[in-house]
């Protein structure tokens, strides 16, 4: 058996891939934070909310409808953003002149809210929801197995990540909302309806948390208290990346995912607290975050 | 928190001449009441009361007067009530002593968490906070001492300053009631003093403060680390109360409670976090025994708060006409 550290290989990368899955859930879900905190100032901490939302429309979609996976993981990421949109066009917009801890804490209670109605109508625990029939079994890559659907949800999450990206860095549509960003008012005055762009930024925001739900689920499984804990996690990469890039969340994602496989490997004890930890040494040496521009 | 909210330029009313007689009989009131509560109402409910109300009144401190919206302050309650607890039960310390460490400790936590959270503002100190407390909660799992899901369980009330036994109710009550006291005074006492004048100028201009040659950070350190060790004496005396401490003192939970009590009663006034806590504790006692998850009322009632009163409900009566010309007036 090959080791390297005095680690057995299978054990390292076993690690380092479920790291890479968890950093594919965080950068998803930092995106999401990102693009919401770029044109709204709001701190969405519904997000966990909604991603646990996503599953959640992805299991009912399957036992209530008979709806399949692939279907749900463009039906479930378009019911949650459409939620999403309503709530920002009916209420969060109210909040949009406030200091923007405002902001925070309705979607603080928006989130308690959600969860709270999950559990009463399905309890806390977990229900498991099977990946397609395409996705099972395993491939040998010759240094270890690798699971398929777990190889999938790497890059489902990549090509996710690419794809908004490019939409926000290379169409129209993201050339308006870099610009309102910048400057609501005078993108109004040319004759961009900003209402509009705002609601439909959220309702994408709350949709990618939705994406990231369905796929986590044949990961996870389904229990309305799966996204409070991830969100925090979030948080954290979010200050460790800075809120200013579109890629430095993704890319400060899938490090940090990748630093806590590390850790459950070499020191498991520390595995829970070490992107905390990270977090913290970041402040203290760059408090702009790595890729962050504001002070 | 910064002014966004605040109140429309509003038409002056002059406060009634004897407005200041009637806040000094309304205080009398208020004290009678609590003296007399314990013979009419089940005094742990009470004692619950007093310690969150504390709690609240400390974490108000910061956000109300300072403008810092701490989402980690279940780290300093939470924490100060394993210490307390630890001294108190494994080491056999008097309660008094017990206490005076759990202070201590939220203390230290404070002053470590504010050194790393103070180098950003606004929603990045909100969630720098949260993913501090988180590892503390997970350090809280892991540690010994703790004794992770269990927790801390039959912790001894003890003596009293060696005389006065606290397993009795009533001593218990305004052994509480006396530390409840204190700490509402020296809430006052540093709200009112320079030191809570310059946390008010920062609030308000941070730039304007620093150009004046105020060393802000340190300003902010030191009301971070004030309000951890009050929250911390909320959370000593409660471990006492209710004779154990868990894990969900710690969570993020706790801290977002914090944060709703504050809120539903008033952000910067000294009155509103406890007319807040009163209510959320009593919501809660009602709903503890059905199967309804509190979580979608208190969820409900922070969007309503954000959306519909901000000032809280403290705040909107000092706003009211009649609570100007009462001569009631609020920080924020």
């Amino acid at each position: 058996m090959m080791t390297i550290f005095g680690i057995p290989t299978a054990a390292l990368f076993g690690q380092l891939l479920v790291g890479l899955i968890n950093g594919s859930f965080y950068a998803l879900l930092s995106l999401g934070l990102a693009v919401i905190f770029g044109l709204l100032r709001v701190i969405n901490f519904a997000h966990g909310a909604q991603y646990m939302a996503g599953a959640f429309a992805a299991l009912l979609l399957l036992t209530q409808t008979g709806i399949g996976y692939w279907p749900a993981l463009i039906l479930a990421p378009l019911i949650v953003g459409l939620g999403g949109a309503l709530i920002e066009r009916t209420m969060l917009s109210r909040l949009y002149k406030l200091d923007p801890l405002y902001g925070l804490l309705f979607t603080f209670g928006l989130a308690l809210t959600l969860e709270g109605t999950f559990r009463w109508f399905f309890g806390t625990s977990g229900q498991p929801y099977a990946p397609p029939a395409a996705l099972t079994g395993a491939v040998n890559l010759g240094f270890m197995f690798l699971p398929v659907y777990r190889g999938w949800v790497v890059v489902a999450s990549l090509a996710v990540c690419l794809g908004v990206w490019l939409l926000i860095e290379k169409t129209k549509l993201g050339a308006y909302l870099r610009a309102a960003t910048e400057n609501p008012v005078l993108v109004q005055s040319f004759g961009v309806n900003v209402p509009l762009l705002l609601t439909f930024t959220y309702g994408l925001g709350a949709a990618l948390a939705g994406f990231a739900g369905v796929l986590a689920a044949p990961v996870y499984q389904v229990s309305p208290l799966m996204g409070s804990n991830l969100i925090i996690v979030v948080f954290a990469v979010v200050v460790v990346g800075g809120m200013g890039s579109i890629l430095g969340a993704i890319v400060t994602g899938y490090l940090l995912g990748i630093a806590e496989g590390l850790t459950k490997v070499f020191y498991p004890e520390a595995s829970n607290i070490v992107i905390f930890v990270i977090m913290a040494i970041v402040l203290i040496l760059r408090p702009a975050g790595l890729f962050g521009k504001d002070a | 928190m910064a002014r966004g909210s605040a109140s429309p330029a509003a038409p002056a009313v002059v406060a009634h001449p004897r407005a200041g007689t009637l806040k000094l009989v309304l205080l009398l009131i208020a004290a009678a009441a609590l003296v007399a509560a314990p013979f009419f109402l089940y005094p742990i409910f009470l004692m619950k009361l007093l310690c969150f109300a504390l709690f609240a009144a400390a974490f108000n401190l910061l956000l109300g007067y300072t403008g810092l919206l701490s989402f980690g302050h279940a780290t300093f309650f939470g924490g100060s009530a394993y210490f307390t607890a630890h001294a108190v039960k494994v080491w056999g310390w008097p309660p008094e002593f017990g206490i005076l460490l759990g202070v201590a400790g939220a203390a230290a936590l404070g002053l470590l968490m504010g050194v790393i959270a103070i180098r950003r503002q606004g929603i990045y100190f909100a969630m720098i906070t949260l993913a501090l407390s988180q590892m503390f909660f997970f350090f809280c799992l892991q540690a010994a001492f703790t004794h992770g899901e269990d927790g801390i369980q039959s912790v001894p009330r003890g003596h009293l300053f060696g005389v006065i036994d606290l397993a009795n109710a009533t001593n218990m009550y305004f052994f509480v009631l006396g530390t409840f006291t204190l700490g509402m005074l020296a809430i006052w006492r540093f709200v009112n003093s320079p030191f809570g004048m310059i946390l008010k100028a920062i609030r308000e201009n941070e730039p304007r403060a620093i150009s004046l040659g105020y060393s802000v950070a340190e300003y902010k350190l030191g009301a971070f680390v004030m309000s951890a060790a009050l929250a911390g004496l909320a959370g000593g005396v409660k471990a006492l109360v209710f004779q154990f401490a868990t894990l969900t003192d710690v969570g993020w939970q706790m801290s977002g409670e914090v944060i709703l009590m504050t809120l539903l009663g008033g952000i910067g006034t000294l009155v509103g976090p406890v007319v807040g806590s009163a209510l959320v504790v009593t919501l809660q006692n009602y709903l503890a025994t059905s199967q309804f998850p509190v979580t979608i009322i208190t969820g409900l009632v922070f969007m309503a708060c954000v959306l519909l009163f901000r000032r809280g409900i403290v705040g909107e009566f000092y706003a009211s006409r009649l609570g100007r010309r009462l001569g009631f007036r609020s920080e924020s």
